[in-house]
């Protein structure tokens, strides 16, 4: 027994060894690569996942943003998109007291708490992508807005059809807060400034890919004349192309909405969609690393009419609610679509 | 291991329990070595890790531990007389969602919570039923119902969360001991573990269950009621997989159908590298804690290093595979010398004529 246990501690020794020395590894590489000095800005990155090519995106463009004001940033976060995993992301740039955190929330509530003892720890909460509430952060960096989403599609729009003829919506669900706010305001900006521009359906996919695809098919047949469709969600104008591209219609009727490169490339390239429009992720990333980077400095302090520079895109004002707004969205075309992959 | 039951006896045979002073089977132990294996990790990354020794480590440790902590509590018991419960991490995330929806439906917390410690305690008797009366292995039974209980918290609430909470509780979750750092929680958590340490090491029930993990027939022949102890356990399991989730739910202030996914890994994890027997009838409650909080640590020292959340995956794997691959290395290598050393005294593991279990040298 007593050689026995010996042998116990032998190997739960070297595998105690094996593992620091592992882990010791680790620590020299993220050292030398990932860390600066104590006075140095260390911004925390932390998406809602890992793994997902939006959010790869996004980093990719903080990353350039902190190679040109010298900070150092390190990207973490879970393999899935939920708040209790983020929490302990949170916490863990409290312990570290990085300069800066930059969030994307998985739920605008459940991670307030750990975001506020960061904050008391002292590190700054930018929140992008997706906000939480404003109290439980220093800043918001805003991809869009409502007015500007609905504008840019609308313009598409008429620009495809020659200002003039029937068109209609395929939207999310009926429910869908942010697309119902966006159709309101399409609504109005076709009334101001298209008069021959006819609304004559909307309808809903339920952001399920079949059903927008049997709406698509449904909206055809009902109305000959139809001119173009717009689809504020990226579901459905994946759906709509891939019927159109398809059908005899091809090419006859306009598409444009919300998508993103990659579910619309193909259709793209085959004529389908001529224009549409979205964020570009990276520079919303290389934003949200240029205003973290400006409060860790204590250059702004989050408060309404603050002003920074950011690189490459500019000077930035921090507006009434707390938020900087990234601008216009952003037109993905023929010419410009194998530049990203998201 | 037959072999040892085909030696010749030694005249002078001695009992694997009393081989050794009693200072050495005290001290030269796994769970001392699980311990040590703690201390050297925690003063290895106070000094190495950036940090670990800031006042914000302990309290967030404690904090996300505290579930795993819970769970294996009941774990430990069902893991020594031979089965096992996937399920729980599925019951942590159907009582976040029942809380959730009884809050939500004009019920206050407290009323929530035993509502979802009664469901708790069903989905353990369900587990227990199955696996001791109708003589249902644990694993397919607990891998059914881990399916069947999340399904059930995710059909309830769907992709939506609930995250309105009062104040009040949500702070008392994190709320902390004066100015030690230490969570409020853990005097829940030290009652519990030692009620559980009773239970396991200093009753009769707690010897029926160890007989049951060494060998259930024989067991069972000295009067141990197998099957009413198993349903005992298994609800036993139920009941702290929902505590688990009220506390989740109040922690992260947010009720999820897909909360705590996969927490039931990290838990038999925790209890294998904690020295329990997967085979049964080996393990103590204090070497489990120590493999609680090592992953704890190791987890806490990785993420503070900035290391992403797939290798911390990898390395408590790894850890988990050496654990219990370890008792069954530890024996061929003794074997060996055994052999090669005819004349060193082995003990014997039990009487001659009783009905040995393999694996169990350790």
């Amino acid at each position: 027994m007593k050689l026995l246990t010996r042998r116990a501690w032998a190997l739960t020794a070297a595998g105690l060894s094996a593992t620091l020395v592992l882990t010791a590894c680790g620590n020299d590489a993220e050292g030398a690569g990932g860390e600066g000095g104590d006075g140095d800005v260390t911004i925390t990155m932390l998406p809602k996942n890992l793994g997902n090519p939006y959010f790869d995106t996004s980093t990719a463009g903080a990353e350039e943003a902190a190679e040109e004001v010298g900070a150092s940033l390190q990207e973490v976060g879970p393999q899935e998109a939920s708040p209790d995993a983020q929490v302990q992301y949170i916490n863990t740039a409290a312990q570290q007291g990085a300069s800066a955190l930059v969030v994307s929330a998985n739920d605008p509530t459940a991670i307030c708490d750990a975001l506020n003892e960061a904050r008391d720890a002292g590190t700054q909460v930018v929140t992008f992508d997706s906000d939480t509430e404003a109290d439980c952060r220093d800043l918001f960096v805003n991809q869009a807005t409502a007015e500007g989403i609905a504008k840019v599609q609308i313009d598409l729009i008429a620009d495809q059809i020659g200002d003039a003829g029937e068109i209609a919506i395929l939207s999310a669900s009926a429910n869908a807060t942010n697309q119902n706010a966006w159709i309101e305001m399409m609504e109005a900006e076709l009334e101001a400034n298209h008069p021959d521009i006819e609304l004559v359906d909307v309808v809903y996919g339920d952001d399920d890919d079949q059903t927008s695809f049997d709406k698509t098919a449904a909206l055809l047949q009902s109305h000959p004349d139809l001119k173009g469709i717009i689809s504020p969600t990226t579901v459905g104008i994946a759906a709509a192309a891939r019927y159109l591209s398809e059908s005899d219609k091809k090419g006859k009727v306009a598409l444009t909405g919300l998508g993103t490169p990659n579910q619309m490339r193909e259709y793209v390239e085959n004529g389908t969609v001529e224009a549409f429009a979205l964020w570009n992720p990276e520079d919303l990333g290389y934003l949200a690393a240029m205003a973290a980077n400006a409060l860790a400095a204590g250059e702004i302090e989050g408060e309404p009419g603050d002003t920074f520079e950011a690189g490459r895109l500019g000077e930035y004002t921090v507006e009434d609610d707390g938020s900087v707004l990234l601008g216009d969205p952003f037109v993905f075309n023929a010419d410009n679509i194998a530049d990203f992959d998201f | 291991m037959t072999t040892t039951t085909q030696r010749p006896t030694d005249p002078a045979r001695t009992y694997a329990e009393h081989a050794a002073p009693l200072w050495q089977r005290l001290v030269l132990t796994r769970e001392t070595a699980i311990i040590a294996l703690l201390v050297a990790v925690v003063l290895y990354a106070m000094v190495n890790v950036r940090n670990f020794d800031g006042p914000l480590t302990l309290t967030y440790l404690l904090l996300d531990i505290t579930p795993i902590l819970l769970i294996a509590l009941p774990m430990t018991m069902v893991i020594v007389t031979g089965e096992i419960d996937l399920s729980v991490a599925s019951v942590v995330g159907l009582s976040t969602v029942l809380v959730g929806i009884l809050h939500a439906g004009g019920l206050s917390i407290p009323v929530a919570a035993v509502l979802a410690l009664l469901a708790g305690a069903a989905c353990g008797a369900l587990n227990g039923f199955l696996v001791a009366y109708v003589g249902l292995p644990s694993l397919a039974v607990t891998i059914g119902t881990l399916a069947l209980y999340r399904g059930l918290a995710v059909g309830l609430l769907g992709t939506k969360a609930i995250t309105e909470f009062p104040d009040r509780w949500t702070d008392l979750a994190t709320a902390k001991i004066g100015d030690t750092g230490i969570p409020l929680v853990m005097v829940l958590v030290a009652i519990l573990a030692i009620a559980f340490g009773l239970l396991l090491h200093f009753t009769s029930f707690g010897r029926g269950v160890f007989d049951i993990g060494l060998n259930s027939e024989a067991a069972r022949f000295t009067g141990v009621d197998v099957a009413r102890t198993k349903l005992i356990l298994f609800t036993l399991s139920g009941v702290v997989s929902a505590l688990a989730g009220i506390y989740y739910v109040l922690r992260f202030g947010s009720a999820r159908g897909d909360n705590a996914t996969g927490l039931e890994l990290q838990v038999i994890a925790a209890v294998l590298l904690g020295g329990v027997s997967i085979f049964g009838g080996r393990g103590r409650l204090h070497g489990v804690v120590a493999g609680v909080l090592l992953i704890g640590v190791v987890g806490s020292a990785l993420r503070l290093e900035g290391i992403t959340v797939n290798v911390i995956n990898i390395i408590i794997g790894l850890l988990l595979v050496a654990s219990v691959m370890s008792p069954s290395v530890l024996a061929w290598i003794s074997d060996r010398t055994a052999r090669r050393n005819p004349r060193a005294s082995r003990p014997t593991d039990a009487p001659l004529g009783v009905g040995q279990k393999e694996g169990r040298n350790s």
